[in-house]
């Protein structure tokens, strides 16, 4: 296949995606991360049967957690991809890093949470 | 245990926002249990809280500690040779960590980070339920193992009340009614007639909230 994903993207491995913890996903935004997505197995397919679905529910409290920190929920993602899927795991490296390349540096470098946090809950307002 | 859960992060977020040097403590006892104040909690709210302050163009250092108990002085007294280097101390344990902590270090401001709910149990993984209000006069050999304190909207004596309706509560349908709890449950040992028939003299609430603060004095365990 020898397809080559975006070199910015750099693998974290991990025995399931059940291992991957809330600690592991908001340790990485405060050392100024501009985005962190999950690639768990298929739903599933899970080897260690419910592994990606915890992954998925950590997944879900941190994005919850980001935006009361002043980060944008979307620099967070999980996938769901199977071990056969190079050409998938290619389109997501590159999905992601546009995805996070729109959304520029992370407030955490930049320090301009503030605004994205007051952008929210006047949205809650309306 | 006694079950408490996390406030919102944008709460302790304004709450420590005037400090720059804070301890955030966790505690090993039953807030490590329901996965509230342990030492995961502080990792992740310790995270979570240089995160804000970062995005909002600041620093904040914070030391993280988890404590064996709060609610002991010999535990609460490990802080004692930093305490005094820092600004507040955010405490994710009970109520009662808290204010051991405002005891113990009369100087330094003592934050809640948790809101400390209930004496209860786990009823599966992430769920907690109450049991028991510490009315200081159990009386659970008469109901079946059931508290009718707790598991009563009611606090009722004599239950069941107008309100059960199909083994449910009017206060919601997702309350079981503790009345039919009770009556189920004496039915299935054999008491119901001999128990129920008895009615429950008034309650002396004195050993409970009503008697004002309590404390018990072990005469026996005094040094």
């Amino acid at each position: 296949m020898r397809r080559s994903y975006p070199a910015n993207v750099k693998l974290i491995r991990v025995p399931c995606t059940g291992r991957v913890d809330d600690v592991h996903l908001i340790k990485a935004f405060e050392q100024g991360i501009d985005g962190v997505y999950v690639a768990g197995c298929l739903e599933g397919e899970c080897h260690f049967l419910r592994g990606n679905l915890r992954a998925k529910k950590r997944v879900g409290h941190v994005k919850r957690i980001l935006i009361a920190l002043g980060i944008n929920p979307e620099r967070l993602q999980m996938y769901n991809l199977s071990a056969a899927m190079g050409g998938r795991f290619v389109e997501i490296a590159q999905e992601m890093t546009e995805r996070v390349r729109a959304l520029g540096p992370s407030p955490v470098n930049t320090g301009q949470g503030r605004e994205f946090v007051e952008e929210q809950g006047e949205e809650k307002k309306r | 245990m006694i079950v408490a859960e996390a406030k919102p992060i944008e709460d302790i977020v304004a709450m420590i926002d005037r400090y720059d040097k804070i301890i955030l403590a966790g505690c090993k006892a039953c807030v490590a249990v329901c996965a509230a104040g342990g030492e995961k909690e502080v990792q992740f709210l310790a995270s979570a809280l240089k995160t804000a302050r970062k995005t909002a163009g600041r620093e904040i250092e914070i030391r993280e500690v988890t404590l064996e108990r709060q609610c002991d002085p010999e535990y609460v007294e490990q802080i004692r040779g930093f305490a005094g280097e820092y600004q507040a101390i955010l405490s994710i344990a009970c109520g009662v960590g808290v204010q051991y902590m405002a005891e113990h270090y009369k100087t330094i401001p003592a934050l809640p980070g948790l809101n400390t709910s209930f004496m209860g149990g786990s009823l599966e993984q992430g769920v907690w339920s109450e049991r028991c209000q510490g009315c200081g006069t159990c009386i659970l050999h008469l109901t079946g193992g059931i508290c009718p304190v707790t598991r009563c909207s009611k606090s009722l004596f004599n239950g069941p009340c107008g309100g059960s309706s199909k083994g449910k509560c009017e206060v919601s349908p997702e309350i079981e009614c503790g009345w039919q709890l009770i009556i189920d449950r004496l039915k299935a040992l054999g008491e119901f007639e001999s128990r129920f028939a008895e009615l429950f003299p008034i309650k002396d609430w004195s050993t409970s909230r009503d008697g004002g603060q309590r404390k018990i004095t072990r005469e026996d365990m005094k040094p």
